[in-house]
């Protein structure tokens, strides 16, 4: 039998012999698509129907020349919607099935015209495989359309390739369908009329059952050969790269799209080599394996139970219950969607999991790499997803991976700070902790290089994910400390010392490129912002404000961390005592010495008002008379007490106005003897808790006069 | 349930072998291999991969694989129906070892996979012809396989000739089943003056070709090529005079060589070669592409 577009070409050819009828026929089929009129008949052509056609034309020139796609669409499925069997106008036809596939591949159908297109393409006439190639999803599947299709296929309207074509387009599009409660009702009938072709039950049918049976043992009732191995082509390329291009474009709207499939390009480009890794392989069973499933048979007979497939994994409990036999997926890339599997590789101890994941992902990473790699910069979109995927992941396991290190040591040096950039930040913040001196040359320079000659935006990002960095070696060496009580496992010298070190090293690269910094972007708060952030994340003294103009840049001084930092010493000598154990660790005493001149300097600035005087520590704040003079500021050595900082100074002024409300000049200097103590009574009143620690822990008063004492730690 | 100390890092591997000069895989397969068994491979252009170390993969189940891949190439190669494992399928693919193929004695033993079409012919003696070969091999991978465990197989260098859509399904297959990846080698022009260069110093019994150097160099609207062809006599007397030590080959000894080369081709067209990308060497041994495209005379 002839496919129906051909019919319908035969009858427009007969039409075209008698051209009065073929206008005729035309001008009633313009009318026909009228939006909004009804037309009496196809064959009518009396002069209303000429006038409907004079206005049809007018009306569709001004709707050429104004209206937008939208509109076209909406002309052309009403006109599929109404197109009866006797619409047989090839021309009309392949004008509005061109609109509809056009605007399929640019941004998807919506749910209303699939449901109008699927209606069409399976009651039997007008170009049905054009229209099922074409039904791309914008958002998702009604389950009402398919339902409604299905229920065509049992009128047996259609031909049985389309039918076929149809099963196939079901399939590629499951996941987009909202509810599928009906759909699962039907599986009777799919199953009824695999057994009525008239092919019987043929092996790859068979195969397709056993498959199913895998997923849903319990719906399969009929008895399958068990170790049956079958291949099967993957059926869905014809819509996958389409599927995949629209959901990007669309922005993730779509509810269903859980999976991590990402895209295959775009579909004018070339075709994407075949070994790309871009798409993240499915969790599925590794009985392709003829080695594997031998060794899984083997144990069976042993533990009289089955290995569980990782297909049938959906939910937490199911894990648990079954993490004794849980099989892993043919290729380990797959854990990357799948939060269980993740669960799972947390807690095994199993290195050929670690190395097939880090071959994987390396290789994964430097083929795909945007600028390693110039192919690729077309794909750089999928190429964000896919970092952002690794990070996800990393931040689920709360470390590292070793190839996304190796990664960022090689790409570093050849990036331009603006291809993927905040995915690139954001995996630098997850590098495990290792030895500083290694790190230094294939991170920190490429990083500082980076670093000082871009935007404010890029220098305040770079900073934040230092920070985050060191906020996960801090974090990781805490998860450490419950292993460390075995010795013998430290493969990476994790020990106290080592943290320490490779923090210092840290910190003081990030003093050092944000001093420059500070001077780049004269002093702008927003970096300033980022950089006390930093700051606040560890616990040693702050030198910036050693560093920064004298010219009130600093908003602040960093009181909470300072006392942090002496507590972590005074818990750490703690230990060392109460433990009796040596630590490879030791605090020099240099180390206290440096922190007891910190100490001292900043008291000298809080409390002594004696600022930038006597400091024999080498980055100390001692400045020479001659500079400070420079400065024009008046009372240097005053300037940052706690009475006259910048960042206290307005608690004062409220404390003069509480105090003395009449008084309309601001005498600072009212604040002394009792009355400096009323305004620290204040100051702690007002929350500024970090700075009541500090002083309290290390000065020490003496009646009226304030001493300075360098903590309470026995050395 | 003990917690693992460290995942994902503090794993002393290696990452990607970077094809090393093949200097002593080469003098090595000269030695050990059967030149009948290999004459297959000669005369045929070969793509290469580099394959990450292999998962579960087992030697004594060549014949497995190759039932199984069988299937799969006829599945992806035919339309709609699946297809069972070990029907008659029109194709036929054959997993085998190659002795002798590598480098050292460490090395895993090379594997090669054919896929022959089944011919329709009704006679019975009537030859698969062979459509597609590929050839895994190891090279001199001591350093890689130190650091392994048992489960893996290295077998890092692929060689493909044939449709790259066969190509594609056999990667795809192996990918799946072993969890490896494979991704195209590329040749550095540094190597490739390696290749000219030990190429150039091996004997070759029968005729010899001329020793063709190709140099790219960007160009709009189109790169240019030079084509540098030395009479292969007088390039193996160049060669001769830099070698100090016979059976080994130092960068110096390349740079020389090449810089040799160059400018004599200076002093004839005013052109610095070294200003150019090498992109094919070609010897009547060997030919080379820095596509990653290798082909095999003698």
């Amino acid at each position: 039998a002839l496919p129906s577009w051909e019919i319908e070409g035969m009858q427009q050819r007969e039409n075209a012999k008698n051209p009065k009828q073929a206008l005729q026929v035309r001008r009633s089929s313009l009318s026909a698509w009228q939006i909004g009129e009804r037309t009496a008949g196809p064959k009518t052509a009396d002069l209303k129907s000429a006038q409907k056609h004079e206005k049809g034309k007018q009306q569709s020139a001004s709707d050429r020349a104004g209206n937008s796609t939208q509109d076209h669409l909406e002309q052309a499925l009403t006109y599929f919607e109404r197109g009866k069997s006797s619409d047989n106008f090839n021309e009309v036809l392949q004008k509005h099935l061109a609109t509809v596939e056009s605007i399929a591949l640019q941004r998807g159908l919506s749910p209303e015209g699939l449901d109008v297109l699927l209606n069409v393409a399976l009651s039997g006439h007008l170009v049905n495989t054009r229209i099922l190639k074409c039904l791309i999803p914008a958002s998702v599947i009604a389950e009402s359309s398919v339902v409604s299709a299905v229920s065509w296929l049992c009128v047996g309207k259609c031909s049985g390739s389309t039918q076929l074509l149809f099963l196939r387009w079901l399939i590629a599009m499951f996941d987009f369908i909202d509810h599928k409660e009906k759909l699962h009702a039907l599986y009777g009938f799919f199953f009824c009329s695999l057994q009525d072709e008239k092919l019987g039950m043929q092996p790859h049918l068979q195969a397709l059952l056993s498959l199913y049976k895998l997923f849903c043992p319990e719906l399969v009732s009929i008895t399958l050969p068990a170790k049956m191995k079958t291949y099967f082509k993957n059926s869905e390329s014809l819509w996958k790269a389409a599927i995949n291009t629209i959901r990007r474009r669309n922005q993730g709207t779509s509810p269903t799209s859980q999976q991590l499939i990402l895209g295959t390009g775009h579909p004018q480009s070339r075709k994407r080599k075949w070994n790309t890794q871009l798409i993240l392989p499915a969790c599925s069973t590794d009985a392709n394996n003829p080695t594997r499933s031998k060794e899984i048979n083997h144990a069976d007979i042993l533990s009289h139970s089955e290995s569980f497939p990782v297909e049938q994994l959906h939910t937490f409990s199911q894990l648990l219950q079954n993490i004794h036999r849980l099989e892993f997926p043919s290729q380990m890339g797959s854990v990357l969607r799948n939060s269980l599997l993740l669960h799972y590789i947390n807690c095994i101890k199993d290195e050929s999991i670690y190395l097939r994941l880090y071959y994987w992902m390396g290789q994964t990473l430097q083929e795909e790499c945007t600028w390693y790699k110039l192919d690729n910069q077309q794909y750089e979109e999928e190429f964000k997803d896919f970092l952002d995927i690794v990070y996800k992941t990393e931040c689920f396991l709360q470390e590292g991976f070793s190839s996304c290190e190796e990664f960022l040591y090689k790409s570093l040096p050849l990036w331009d700070g603006f291809c993927c950039r905040s995915q690139i930040l954001r995996l630098v913040s997850w590098i495990p902790l290792s030895s500083f001196s290694e790190m230094k040359p294939h991170l920190c320079e490429p990083l500082a290089q980076l670093f000082f000659t871009s935007s404010l935006y890029f220098k305040c990002s770079v900073l934040e994910s230092l920070k985050e960095l060191l906020q996960n070696w801090l974090n990781w060496h805490v998860m450490q400390l419950d292993v460390e009580s075995d010795p013998k496992i430290s493969p990476l010298n994790t020990t106290l010392s080592g943290l320490v070190n490779s923090v210092a090293e840290l910190i003081h690269f990030v003093g050092w490129i944000a001093t420059v910094a500070l001077h780049l972007e004269n002093n702008a708060t927003f970096l300033l912002y980022f950089i006390l952030d930093f700051y606040e994340t560890h616990s040693c003294p702050s030198l910036v404000f050693i560093c920064v103009r004298i010219q009130r840049a600093l908003k602040s001084l960093p009181f909470v961390h300072s006392f942090r930092y002496r507590t972590n010493l005074v818990a750490a000598k703690e230990n060392e005592l109460i433990k009796k154990t040596i630590l490879q660790f030791k605090f020099s005493s240099q180390t206290y010495q440096e922190y007891n001149q910190y100490i001292m300097a900043m008291v000298g600035c809080l409390w002594t008002s004696s600022a930038f005087q006597k400091d024999i520590h080498p980055q100390g704040i001692r400045l020479d008379p001659e500079v400070l003079k420079k400065t024009r500021v008046q009372e240097v050595r005053n300037s940052f007490n706690i009475v006259h900082h910048p960042a206290l100074m307005g608690y004062a002024i409220l404390f003069l106005q509480q105090a003395w409300p009449e008084d309309k000049t601001l005498n600072f200097n009212l604040i002394k003897g009792r009355r400096w103590n009323w305004y620290l009574e204040y100051l702690y009143v007002q929350g500024l808790q970090g700075l009541k620690l500090f002083i309290e822990s290390s000065i020490n008063r003496v009646s009226q006069v304030s001493q300075t004492k360098s903590g309470n730690v026995q050395v | 349930m003990e917690k693992r100390s460290s995942l994902f890092h503090g794993l002393p591997f290696p990452t990607t072998p970077v094809l090393e000069p093949p200097s002593c895989c080469y003098s090595g397969w000269r030695e050990n291999v059967d030149p009948q068994k290999i004459a297959f491979l000669l005369r045929k252009q070969w793509t290469l991969y580099s394959v990450t170390p292999m998962y579960k993969f087992s030697y004594g189940n060549l014949k497995e694989y190759s039932r199984l891949l069988s299937a799969f190439v006829a599945a992806e190669k035919q339309k709609g129906l699946a297809v069972e494992v070990g029907n008659d399928l029109g194709i036929k693919v054959t997993l085998s070892t190659l002795l002798g193929l590598k480098g050292t004695d460490q090395d895993q033993v090379a594997v090669l996979v054919q896929i022959a079409s089944r011919s329709q012919l009704p006679f019975e003696n009537a030859e698969n012809k062979v459509v597609w070969s590929g050839w895994f091999c190891c090279i001199s991978g001591d350093d890689l396989l130190e650091s392994v465990p048992e489960d893996f197989t290295c077998l890092s260098l692929f060689l493909a000739n044939g449709a790259e859509s066969y190509t594609a399904i056999v990667g795809s297959w192996f990918q799946k089943t072993f969890d490896c990846y494979f991704s195209r080698l590329t040749i550095s022009p540094l190597n490739l003056a390696w290749m000219a260069a030990m190429w150039t110093g091996c004997k070759v019994d029968s005729h010899m070709a001329a020793t063709e150097l190709v140099f790219s160099v960007p160009c709009i609207p189109q790169s240019l090529d030079i084509s540098y062809a030395i009479h292969s006599e007088d390039a193996k007397a160049l060669w001769d005079t830099v070698q100090k030590t016979p059976g080994e080959v130092t960068q110096e000894e390349v740079n020389l060589f090449m810089d040799c080369l160059y400018s004599h081709f200076h002093r004839h067209f005013k052109i610095h070669l070294s200003a150019t990308r090498l992109v094919k060497v070609s010897t009547s041994i060997a030919s080379a592409h820095c596509d990653g495209n290798i082909k095999v005379l003698d």
